[in-house]
């Protein structure tokens, strides 16, 4: 199954972009679900929409999906003008899946397939659904009753539906909230697969190992953008480039130690024999830092690169938001 | 109303036969119910003896055929109670809102999913009702029924109608019920205004003429079709899914 990855052009101009949101805002009332959201999808990209519970994610994508009315910003989804007239334009080119599923329990899997391949008037729907269920392995079950199904299977069942369309944009909604971890590894898997067909993106959830094994380039919002871009380029953004160093004992006097290497800013200890080095530039620095501590007659157990994980990356931005009373 | 897709309104219609089909509840519910509507056309026509002139036995019929109306009007009220706020419960509803369709055509679609049973059960009764009566009702009374064309005319003529007007209301209290039990309660009402009008009938208010059918017929039509409007208006996606109504900046 080939994704729909052509371009589309817009007033004239011609859209790169699968998705571009400008200043998009929704409030409910005095509550504000999201606010001034601005940020591009190309095509082709998994882009990891993060944040807490409440951040306003499903939100977002049911605006982008025009279920709800932005109340000020603009938007442009697989090339079309996000506005109520375009509702039925941009629906047939983008598929969502909903953090539940949503099938009917009571048909098979072929007629829950069969029925939104209807909606979505695709041709041949007979071929379609057998390669949307070969791409999610689910051929030898198109004849069980989806009430029958687990919810991993389900999960499948879901996805399935949102490969129907051939979507220029598919907006999975926590795809792998509620299941096992053999399950979420295998909707992982297939949203894997998916990328490397070329397929476009736009994944929400909260689980950053995940957003880091599928993503190309992660926004983490709460209510407004925090950050957006690649995770190593947000780890280098937020994070000092560090050595970890462990000896057999601890150092004797660490701060006269450390203090007479040119290449270490600043230093701390975690555990008795552990040691967080700031460096401007760790494979300059790990030399040095080697060579001293043979001088100095440490036994060395390990020197290398501290590694800052998406999670340190989110955490650190989203208890910034504690701090400052965001929520 | 906005042009609708027929292949969406079709797939609709597909789906929802189906399910019907498979929930054994809505089947015996649909089968069970009109039997209760049964009881009295059973009663008059059946049972009790021929009394009075021809003219007279032809007049005593008429309202035990119109009792036979209120078949299309309850038979399809629990389905239609379901339509959407169903949906919204088995949480299937969101997928739906995200496809193509069109509230119109979701609408129409479920509408014309329950027309169909529902008139297909009603004629179903209704032939057999009056095969019954040409067999085994007593000849006088036999002649009374078949000698009311008009009425019978009327009764085949009306049953979309009625049908219609139940399903529009039904439909307007799903979209906007917060659960399927007080849908199914208050959709039930509908049938409200169609047992009030045979009720007149009883009561010689109104005598059933073929001007009077024809005016019913033409203001009941008119009724459904600016209700399906309005109910296709009343389906407010952002209400549906969020809660919450769409408000503007």
């Amino acid at each position: 199954m080939s994704a729909n990855t052509t371009p589309s052009v817009s007033h004239g101009t011609k859209i790169e972009s699968a998705l571009v949101v400008d200043k998009l805002t929704k409030r409910f009332g005095d509550r504000t679900a999201f606010s001034e959201l601005s940020f591009e999808v190309g095509y082709g990209e998994v882009f990891g929409f993060l944040g807490p519970n409440g951040a306003g994610k499903t939100t977002t994508v049911r605006a982008l999906g025009t279920l709800i009315a932005p109340t000020s910003g603009s938007a442009t989804v697989a090339g079309i003008s996000l506005s109520p007239k375009n509702g039925v334009a941009i629906r047939q080119r983008i598929a969502i899946m909903p953090e539940s599923p949503g099938l009917y329990l009571r048909l098979t899997v072929s007629e829950n397939l069969e029925f939104f391949a209807g909606l979505y008037g695709v041709h041949r729907p007979a071929a379609r659904i057998k390669d949307a269920l070969e791409a999610v392995n689910l051929v030898d079950r198109a004849s069980d009753l989806c009430g029958g199904l687990s919810k991993g299977l389900r999960q499948r069942v879901g996805l399935a539906r949102t490969l129907l369309s051939d979507p220029a944009i598919m907006f999975l909604d926590e795809p792998t909230s509620g299941l096992d971890p053999v399950a979420a590894l295998e909707v992982c898997n297939l949203i894997i697969g998916l990328r490397q067909k070329g397929v476009t993106i736009f994944l929400t959830t909260h689980r950053l190992d995940e957003a880091e094994k599928l993503c190309d380039r992660v926004a983490i919002m709460n209510q407004s953008l925090r950050t957006v871009g690649r995770p190593d380029e947000l780890r280098e953004q937020l994070f000092q480039r560090a050595l970890v160093v462990k000896t057999l004992a601890p150092l004797r006097d660490p701060d006269q130690f450390f203090a007479h290497l040119s290449t270490v800013e600043s230093w701390r200890s975690e555990l008795p024999g552990s040691y967080v080095l700031s460096v401007s530039d760790p494979k300059v620095a790990a030399p040095e830092v080697a060579r001293g501590l043979v001088n100095a007659g440490a036994d060395v157990l390990s020197i290398a690169e501290a590694q800052h994980s998406l999670e340190d990356v989110y955490l650190e931005l989203i208890n910034d938001d504690a701090g400052t009373g965001t929520t | 109303m906005k042009s609708l897709d027929a292949p969406r309104v079709r797939a609709v219609v597909r789906k929802e036969l189906l399910e019907f089909r498979r929930k054994r509840t809505i089947v015996v519910t649909m089968v069970v119910l009109p039997i209760f509507f049964l009881v009295e056309p059973i009663v008059s026509i059946f049972v009790a003896a021929p009394q009075g002139s021809s003219a007279a036995l032809d007049h005593f019929v008429i309202l035990p055929l119109l009792y036979m109306l209120l078949i299309p009007v309850i038979t399809p009220s629990t389905l239609a109670a379901f339509t959407v706020v169903g949906e919204r419960e088995q949480g299937t509803l969101e997928p739906l809102l995200t496809t193509p369709l069109t509230s119109q055509e979701l609408i129409l679609g479920k509408a014309a999913a329950i027309m169909l049973p529902t008139l297909a059960l009603s004629y179903s009764i209704y032939a057999l009702f009056l095969g019954a009566v040409r067999l085994f009702a007593h000849p006088a009374m036999a002649s009374a029924v078949f000698h009311n064309g008009a009425v019978l005319l009327a009764l085949f003529l009306f049953a979309p109608l009625v049908a219609g007007w139940a399903i529009v209301v039904g439909m307007a209290v799903s979209v906007r019920a917060s659960e399927v039990r007080v849908a199914q309660q208050l959709g039930t009402l509908a049938s409200l205004p169609i047992v009030g009008v045979v009720f007149l009938m009883a009561l010689n208010v109104i005598h059933p003429t073929f001007k009077v059918a024809l005016i019913f017929a033409v203001v009941i039509l008119a009724i459904d079709v600016r209700a399906l409007r309005i109910v296709s208006r009343m389906f407010d996606r952002e209400r549906l899914v969020t809660g919450t109504r769409a408000t503007k900046s």
